[in-house]
């Protein structure tokens, strides 16, 4: 049953009224031939037999499994809150705050979030949010290119691989160019980064930290950007933003990144949800929704989706892009695990990551035979390099129970002996330490 | 010096080779409450009837049309702080831009006041 | 209400950070280390509660209000789909793309393959991507499928994509995306997109043409199976927005018809909730031939019945990090499976039921310009309330004040002064008598009493808003 709640008595008159001898019958418009050839599914069943088969279904997804992998996605806590306001009714169940009246609470929320991710990435303007972490990146470049009136984009190839491969494909629609600068071992090549900078250049791509874990200093590249009307794209680890510099401070003029460490939960892939933030002289080629402030007519403050023409629904093919929806929800919850830690929690949940991160480089860079490759700086994430193929390596951690971290020869061809590792606060000192002997174990034994 | 319309509603008054360049009153208060102009580079050569320039309410966007052939010497750089003022004057001191090397026998093309007032008049 | 960010006293904590079980590092060096905390509020948690609980209030939403926004489908999310979605919360999903990972995660790739199973029957294609992450992202994932197909065939001559001037403003901005050229062609007087002009503008440049069914009018097209012929005969492949499947469950499906690709909107069809505005999820399904263009990767089933991931070389790579929204996905394949095909079958009579209901009683007062049988949701125009002054939006805000949702206005763009009306099958006859009188009241009002109707919403927190001064100030963040 489709939860419909006509009865029998209610259909019989509400046909009367239509003027219809039955339901078939409003389906008359729909001629014989088209109708469907097949519709083969199982009948229905109970909230409690679907509860069964789901949780049946749950079992097998790893809980059981201690991870130390990250790859933009983390394994993050989230403060009970979070949960309980975001799975308010009069919020997950609204739609797009189209008539603002009646949804100031999304569009109030929609604000604070605005201007929380504007202050951890040092920006002046946000949107309401995207998708995810890889369209954001690939939004950014298609803002840039509008932006420049230019048509090519340098992409370090230190970038997450699996944004980079979104970037390629929204560009590749529009036949612009995206040019891959390799990294200089774990950490991003500057040198030929701003090398790869000429006056065609609609914007440099690059990653903080990057994909292997590095932290690098982005505001000589900046400055070289700049010097040809070229933008500085950085996307950015949120958590991360508690304790390294910013994209605003390191010179960057459009921040990005994947919001899903700010409170939501890892669900196997999404939903989680992208940020994009400017200066504000851009504001008017960000992609999607915007919350703005406003008056009514007596002069109270309330707010309302804003700058709407740039959209879709009102510039069809000229719009900004063709994205619709916003990732309302999780950007809600982001907003609300920000708000939970605040300025001293966020700092010191950052710290935290750090110092265990720290500490698990120290011990695993120990195990014999393993080396750091990361040359300076990590945030939460690095790279070891195993004496033997780190995709054997991790296949036989997982038997153990560990997901050691993500082997990146799949990504990287010839770095089939490194390992990116996650640690973020959740990972006690203990589970490191044992990480540390199963390597050991693995490599050895 | 006299104005010309475009059916898209565009005006333009020519004064040797330079013509200034606007939307017309109808357009104006059509569109509603102007909150952006988006103004053409300087230097930009823009042909008879090809986009110009860009504006937008809250509710609309709709392209300028540039009516005669020419290159953007100069724009209303007020518009960007005030955008209003194409509400308020949409012939006067909101122009959008002024473009030179103008033919005046393009002007054939286009509509002169009267003209123009019988063809609003049949919208 | 003041901004949380008002709200902060120096200070003030709420959640607190476990203590530390490993040895102070050595600070990160000065020149990538952030220079001032980040201004986060500083509240308690109590405070934080309240202000999230009463912002909340601040919203009208399915769970409080009936929502009849047209086009959106808005219907009830069930609350054992919401629990079920979120049973998956701890998985990670590298996991799946380590080596040996996929063993670990057969559940998660099980609701994954049967869902994309359960779309492919439900809409007649091939075979179904979850990968998409919204409507919008399915058409634009849709459309560099069909790029792909023709590139694959050489015929490089294509460059435009045929929209009809009523459609969702996503079909041209996505195949915008896409890279292509747009050709938009009008409505006939009698609803849909003119068959005679859309035959001339079909030729051997057009890669594609994009279509709902039933009509942003919510009118069924009798000339589709003529349209999808029409596009073959020309080389062109046909595109299905999925935004209006939730009137033809079980009895048509898109693929049958002729239609090449699809997308479908869980959020609207399959009961996952709007979420203030997303997350969406847009899954796309192709015919045959176009499999192999889908995005990478597939989630696939082996021959011992396990479920694995795999590279799909030929097709458009990664349209999204994983695996696609798959919190969402949960509850679409948990709503599928809850309501089996007799449940289906059901949303659509009932819901082409509710709106023909509120069409046959509201057209006495309300202007119906395409007066015939609708399917899910019914546009009427406010042309007769505008000889008094008032507009369909002064109508809307009055429905507000009355605790109504307004229906969609001013969409679609082919209709002046539209009011869009769905009802969706899950509101029963007594709500929508309720939502009736009070239409019927605003069209009583509009002769009598005008002003009433432009001074509302009064019994909301703010009043009518003032947009244009939001976007001259763009003022989108706090200081």
């Amino acid at each position: 049953m489709g939860y419909c709640p006509n009865t029998p008595d209610d259909i019989r008159e509400m046909l009367a009224v239509i003027g219809a001898a039955s339901v078939e019958e409003l389906f008359a418009p729909i001629p014989e031939e088209l109708r469907a050839k097949s519709f083969d599914l199982p009948p229905g069943m109970s909230e409690l037999e679907l509860m069964r088969l789901m949780r049946e279904k749950a079992a097998t997804c790893g809980a059981e499994i201690t991870p130390f992998i990250g790859g933009g996605i983390y394994d993050h806590f989230i403060p009970a809150a979070v949960d309980h306001l975001a799975s308010r009714a009069e919020f997950y169940t609204a739609y797009t705050p189209y008539q603002p009246e009646c949804a100031q609470g999304t569009l109030q929320a929609l604000y604070e979030y605005q201007s929380a991710i504007c202050r951890l990435t040092g920006m002046e303007a946000s949107n309401a949010s995207l998708y995810d972490g890889g369209t954001a990146v690939a939004e950014a470049a298609l803002m840039s290119l509008r932006i420049t009136d230019r048509h090519k984009v340098v992409l370090d190839a230190s970038v997450n691989p699996l944004h980079r491969e979104i970037v390629t494909g929204y560009l590749h629609g529009l036949s612009a160019e995206a040019v891959l600068v390799a990294p200089d071992g774990c950490a991003s090549d500057l040198a030929r980064l701003m090398a790869s900078i000429d006056n065609e250049t609609a914007a440099v791509i690059v990653q903080s930290p990057n994909f292997f874990g590095s932290v690098q200093d982005f505001r000589e590249l900046a400055q070289k950007a700049h010097d040809h009307e070229a933008l500085l794209i950085v996307s950015c680890y949120p958590i991360a933003l508690g304790l390294v510099a910013s994209p605003g401070e390191m010179g960057a003029d459009i921040a990005v990144g994947e919001g899903q460490s700010l409170g939501n939960h890892l669900s196997f892939g999404g939903p989680y949800f992208g940020f994009i933030a400017t200066r504000k002289r851009f504001i008017r080629n960000l992609p999607g929704r915007i919350a703005g402030e406003t008056i009514d007519h007596q002069g109270r403050r309330g707010f309302v989706l804003t700058l709407q023409a740039r959209e879709q629904h009102i510039k069809r093919h000229k719009a900004t892009s063709n994205i619709c929806s916003n990732q309302s929800l999780c950007a809600l919850r982001g907003l609300i695990f920000c708000a939970s830690l605040g300025r001293k929690g966020f700092e010191e949940l950052a710290l935290l990551n750090y110092d265990k991160a720290q500490y698990a480089k120290s011990v695993l860079g120990a195990v014999r035979g393993v080396d750091l490759l990361n040359p300076g700086a990590t945030f939460n994430e690095f790279t070891l390099a195993l004496p033997k193929d780190a995709a054997e390596v991790v296949q036989r951690l997982l038997d153990k129970g560990v997901a050691a971290g993500v082997p990146l020869g799949q990504y990287y061809p010839g770095m089939e002996r490194a390992l990116a590792v996650t640690v973020t606060e959740k990972r006690s000192k203990e589970e490191i330490d044992r990480l540390a002997a199963l390597l050991e174990e693995v490599l050895w034994s | 010096m006299a104005k010309f319309y475009t059916k898209e509603h565009e005006w333009v008054e020519v004064a040797g080779a330079q013509a200034t360049v606007g939307i017309s009153e109808h357009a104006a208060h059509e569109l509603g409450d102007i909150t952006y102009v988006e103004l053409p580079k300087i230097g930009k050569s823009v042909k008879q009837f090809e986009t110009l320039a860009a504006i937008e309410s809250v509710k609309a966007a709709s392209d300028i049309y540039s009516p005669v052939s020419g290159k953007v010497a100069e724009v209303n750089q007020a518009l960007d702080a005030a955008p209003e003022l194409v509400n308020q004057g949409a012939e006067s001191q909101g122009w959008i831009c002024r473009v030179e090397g103008v033919n005046e026998a393009e002007l054939g093309a286009l509509m002169d006041a009267a003209a123009y007032a019988e063809y609003l008049k049949g919208l | 209400m003041e901004l949380i960010f008002e709200k902060s006293v120096s200070g003030r904590t709420g959640v607190r950070i476990p203590l530390s079980d490993v040895p102070k590092a050595a600070p990160l060096p000065e020149e990538v280390r952030r220079r001032e905390p980040v201004r986060l509020p500083e509240v308690g948690e109590l405070d934080l509660v309240r202000h999230y609980t009463n912002l909340s209030r601040r919203n009208f939403s399915v769970d409080t209000n009936f929502y009849p926004l047209g086009s959106c489908t808005m219907k009830y999310n069930t609350k054992v789909t919401e629990n079920a979605g979120g049973l998956f919360a701890s998985c990670h999903p590298m996991l799946a793309l380590l080596p040996g990972g996929d063993k670990l995660v057969q559940g998660p790739l099980a609701v994954i393959y049967e869902l994309e199973r359960q779309l492919a029957e439900i809409t007649g294609m091939e075979e179904v991507t979850t990968q998409p992450l919204a409507g919008a992202h399915g058409e634009m994932t849709g459309i560099m499928v069909i790029a792909a197909y023709h590139k694959s065939r050489g015929d490089r001559k294509r460059k435009y994509v045929i929209v009809p001037d009523s459609s969702h403003g996503t079909n041209p901005a996505s195949a915008a995306m896409a890279g292509y050229e747009i050709v938009t062609v009008p409505t006939a007087p009698y609803g849909d997109m003119d068959l005679d002009l859309f035959r001339r503008a079909m030729n051997d440049e057009v890669a594609a043409v994009m279509l709902t069914c039933p009509n942003t009018l919510g009118l069924f097209n009798p000339h589709i199976a003529e349209i999808c012929a029409i596009a073959h005969e020309g080389g062109a492949l046909t595109y299905y927005d999925g935004a209006n499947l939730n009137a033809i469950l079980g009895k048509v499906r898109p693929g049958d018809v002729g239609f090449d690709v699809i997308h479908v909107n869980l959020h609207k069809t399959f009961g996952t909730p709007h979420g203030g505005g997303g997350p969406g999820s847009g899954p796309v399904g192709v015919r045959g031939d176009l499999v192999r263009f889908l995005p990478t990767p597939r989630v696939v089933r082996r021959e011992d019945g396990s479920y694995g991931v795999e590279d799909h070389p030929e097709g458009i790579g990664r349209v999204s990090d994983f695996f696609g929204n798959f919190a969402i996905m949960a509850r679409a394949y948990a709503y599928i499976t809850l309501l089996g095909r007799e449940g289906l079958i059901e949303v659509s009579e009932q819901a082409v039921l509710n709106a023909n209901y509120m069409m046959a009683r509201l057209k006495e007062e309300y202007e119906l310009p395409f007066d015939q049988t609708c399917m899910h949701e019914c546009v009427f125009s406010a042309s007769r309330q505008v000889q008094n002054g008032v507009h369909a939006i002064d109508v809307a805000k009055y429905l507000i004040d009355r605790g109504f949702h307004p229906p969609t206005v001013y969409f679609p763009l082919n209709v002046k002064e539209a009011i869009m009306i769905e009802p969706t099958e899950t509101e029963s006859r007594q709500t929508m008598d309720a939502f009736i009188e009070v239409m019927l009241e605003a069209a009583r009002m509009a002769r009598e009493d005008p002003e009433r109707l432009h001074r509302a919403p009064v019994t909301t927190p703010v009043g009518r808003l003032d947009e244009t001064r939001a976007a001259r100030m763009q003022q989108v963040c706090c200081e």
